[in-house]
This record gives structure tokens, sequence and C-alpha cells, in this order.
């Protein structure tokens, strides 16, 4: 039979860095997404030359190491003397590593329209604000949706790399009881399926919503 | 009334329309036929204000439609037109379709607009449709859902363009039994168009479009029995 020295706390302190996780990653997509809209929208409507420096700013943000960026943030915030926590520096870097990969989402979404769509609406009376709230949103919703399920999966198992900055989630956590207990499989077992209930119903919440939607168009 | 005063448009080095005038009386229905690549399409597009024009003016109403004080999201509520291309919003229904501009242009309240939905729908044959999905729908119905939709915002006049091109052949008759419905009913319209028959039956006035120019403009009989323009007997020619 499996023995093993894990306790109920040791499971709660893991589950607490769950939360921290979950925390982490409920920050980072959400100011990521509403930063990534308002990006995205801004890149359909300025001209290419225009969108130069946002894109440029973007490209940084995806192509730089997250590990670096995290690092790098906390450091100059300590020289700035901003007196941010490291949980907060991580919230920020994180929502921006997520707003670089939303607004290439929410592009390609918006873009995918068809014109004649959007001149039928448009011909119809409506104005721009009502094309995209009740046109543009709900036709590129059901465009971006998987990548943006995608987007978030990815985003929960980056926020790992948070714990350089000291921070206890869930990986973190089950490091500390591996040294701890010395027994990584079991433990690296249990951490990978704490990962997977926080990501299982986020992706089935996209399939239900695909399905719905196919259903119809 | 829409008049349309030398028109000249361009995207880019690529002159468009090179001139055009036109004036359309209320109730009158005017045929656009012409080669492909005339600038048929970019007209209509002009005429509620879709495209910029480089000169000239096109008036409805006596509005200005290209100019800056001219609120172009009311003009265009007495504009109606129909795409060549599909154009429905294929996450509503065919109600949602056609009562979406009522309601939120208008603010017509959610009954009203249904009321006149079911009324424009059942006109152009959809009747049964209400709840489908515009993807359900064959290529006629759904252009005739579009010209539904266009109609419940109670336009003055409405703009058609070339809407049975994308149709099977065997769709074609009952988009255009639809339109010949609406001319007969005094609409004012202005159908771009390849069916011959269409423009000679409907028509006040056919006018023949090519390389950007209208070449020439008269009733159908004019048009189609003796043709003046070498360019437009070149083109009837080729049609026929
Ligand atoms: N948005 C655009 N940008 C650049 N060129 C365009 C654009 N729209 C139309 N054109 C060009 O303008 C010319 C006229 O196009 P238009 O669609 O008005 O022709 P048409 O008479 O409607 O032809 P068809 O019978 O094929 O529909 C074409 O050469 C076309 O390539
Ligand atoms: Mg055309």
């Amino acid at each position: 039979m499996f023995e093993t020295s894990l306790t109920l706390n040791d499971l709660m302190f893991m589950l607490k860095g769950a939360g921290v996780t979950l925390l982490i990653t409920a920050f980072a997509v959400v100011g990521g997404t509403v930063m990534g809209l308002a990006f995205g929208v801004i890149r359909t409507q300025i001209k290419p030359w225009m969108a130069i420096p946002l894109t440029f700013l973007l490209d940084v943000f995806r192509s730089v190491p997250l590990l670096i960026q995290l690092i790098l943030a906390n450091a100059f915030q300590a020289i700035a003397g901003l007196g941010l926590s490291p949980f907060v520096t991580s919230c920020i870097v994180l929502s921006l590593y997520t707003s670089a990969y939303c607004t290439e989402i929410v592009r390609g979404a918006i873009e995918a329209v068809p014109m004649v769509t959007r001149r039928a609406a448009r011909s119809l009376g409506m104005t721009w604000g009502q094309d995209m709230t009740q046109i543009v949103f709900p036709m590129a919703l059901r465009v971006a949706l998987p990548s943006w399920i995608g987007l978030t999966l990815g985003v929960m198992k980056d926020s790992a790399l948070v714990m350089w900055l000291g921070i206890f989630e869930l990986l973190k956590s089950s490091q500390t009881l591996i040294t701890r207990l010395q027994e990584p499989m079991f433990i690296l077992l249990v951490t990978g399926a704490i990962y997977f209930m926080l990501s299982f119903p986020i992706a089935r919440l996209g399939g239900r919503l695909e399905k719905r939607w196919q259903e119809n168009d | 009334m829409i008049e349309i005063e030398n028109v000249h448009k361009s995207f880019g080095a690529l002159q468009v329309l090179k001139g055009i005038n036109l004036t359309v009386d209320k109730g009158e229905v005017v045929s656009v036929i012409g080669g492909s690549g005339s600038g048929k399409s970019t007209l209509l597009t002009c005429i509620n204000g879709l495209e910029p024009i480089q000169q000239g003016r096109i008036l409805v109403d006596g509005t200005e439609v290209h100019a800056k004080s001219t609120d172009l999201n009311k003009l265009r509520r007495k504009i109606g037109i129909v795409f060549q291309q599909f154009n429905a919003f294929p996450h509503l229904t065919v109600m949602e379709n056609v009562t979406l501009a009522p309601r939120k242009v208008k603010g017509m309240s959610k009954r009203d607009a249904e009321e006149i939905a079911v009324k424009q729908l059942s006109h152009v044959g959809l009747g049964d449709k209400l709840k489908v999905y515009p993807s359900r729908l064959s290529g006629g119905q759904q252009q005739r859902m579009a010209i539904a939709r266009a109609l419940a915002m109670s336009p003055d006049y409405i703009l058609f363009d070339e809407v049975t091109s994308a149709l099977d052949p065997q769709l074609v008759g009952e988009v255009l039994d639809t339109l010949k419905l609406l001319a007969d009913d005094g609409m004012t319209m202005i159908c771009v168009t390849h069916e011959m028959h269409f423009a000679r039956e409907v028509s006040d006035r056919v006018a023949f479009f090519n390389k950007g120019v209208m070449e020439e403009i008269g009733s159908p009989k004019q048009i189609f029995e003796s043709p003046q323009n070498e360019e437009t007997q070149k083109f009837l020619s080729n049609v026929r």
C-alpha cells in the first residue's frame, strides 16, 4: 500500500498556494483583457504607421522572457522607491504580458468580421459604437474565445514564475513540501491535479459556449 | 430626390467615377447596368456616405451627403441599401436581424419593432423563419431577409446592388419578384443589375455605366431598342 507523510495541513498549505495562483491569474487575465480590448480596438482604428510604437511595446512584452520581466520590474520598482509588494508587481507585469497577447487576439478577431457586415450595420443608421457593441463584439467573441481560453490557461501556468519574487503560489508551495518531505513524485502529482482542477472549468466553459454558438450559426 | 452632381471618386490612383450626373425623382426606379468594375457599386456606397468622394456633390432631399455638418447616421435612416454580397448578422435570428436597427437606431420598443419585422418578413415570404439563424437560410432567403431588414427602417429610398448576382439561377426569380412588388408600391429605387429583363420591365429609366462614366441614360425602350452610344450597343449585344 502507498504511504505518504503528506498531512492534511500540508495539503491546506498547497491549496492556499493554489488560491494565490488563482488570484494572480485572475488579476492578470482581467487586467490584461481590459487593456488588450482597448489596445486591440485602437490598433484597428489607427493607421498602421501610428500603431508602430504600441506594437513595438507589446512585442517587447511578448518576446522578453516573463521571468526577466518580473525580476527587472521588481528591481526597478525598488530603485524607483515605489514600494510595491511583490504581489502587486507580479500582477502588473503579468497583466501587461497578458495584454500583449490579448491585443493580437482582439485585433485579429475584429478584423475577421467582414467589411460588408459592418457596412450593412452602418448603412442602417447605426453609429460606430452601436456597430461595435451590437455586431463586431458578438461576432469577434466567437472568433477570439478559443485563443483567449488558451491564453488564460497559459497565464495560469506562467504565473508560477512569480515564485522568484518570493511569492508562495502553488508551485512554490509544493517545492517547499518536496524539500521537507522528500516525496517529489507524489507531491508533483498532487500539484498537477490541482492545476488541472483550476484549469478544467475554464476549458469546459469555452467548450460549452462554442457548442452553443455552433448550434446557432 | 437624389441629386448626383459631377461626382468624382478614386481609390488611390484608380479613378472609379469620373464625373457622374444623375437625378432620381421620388417614386422613380432607375436601373444601372454596365460591365464589371465600371463603378456601379461604388456609386451606391457614395450615395449613403459609406465612401468619401473627391469632387462634386450628392444631395438627398436637399441635404449634402458629404458635407461635414451632415449627420450621416440620421441621413442613412432614409436610405436603405442591400449589398451584392450576403451581409446577414450571423449571431442574430432573422427576427433580431430585422428588429435591431429599428430598436437601436429609432429607439422603437421591442413589440413595435417585432410587429414591423413580422410584416416585412411576411411580405418577402419569410414569415415562417422568424426564429431561425441566417446560416440556415438559402442565399435567396438571406437576400430577402436583407431586403426586409432595410425596409423595416421605412426608408424613403432604397439602393439595390446586384442583389441576385450571388444566387443560383433558380433563386433569382423570388428575389426579383420582391423588388417588383416594391417598385409597384411606389418605392424610390436605384437598382444595379445584370438582369436585363428586370431592368426593362421594372425601371422608369436605365443608365449605362462604362469605366466610371455614365455613357447613356433613357427609358428602357430607348436603351434596349435604340441605344445611341457605341459602348452601350457593344455591351448590350454581348449580354444578349
Ligand atoms: N475599397 C476599394 N479599394 C480599392 N479599390 C476599390 C475598392 N472598391 C472598389 N474598388 C475598385 O473600383 C473599381 C470599381 O468597383 P465597383 O465595385 O464599383 O464596380 P462594379 O461596377 O460594381 O463592378 P461589378 O459589376 O463587378 O460589381 C474596381 O476596379 C474595383 O477594383
Ligand atoms: Mg458591384
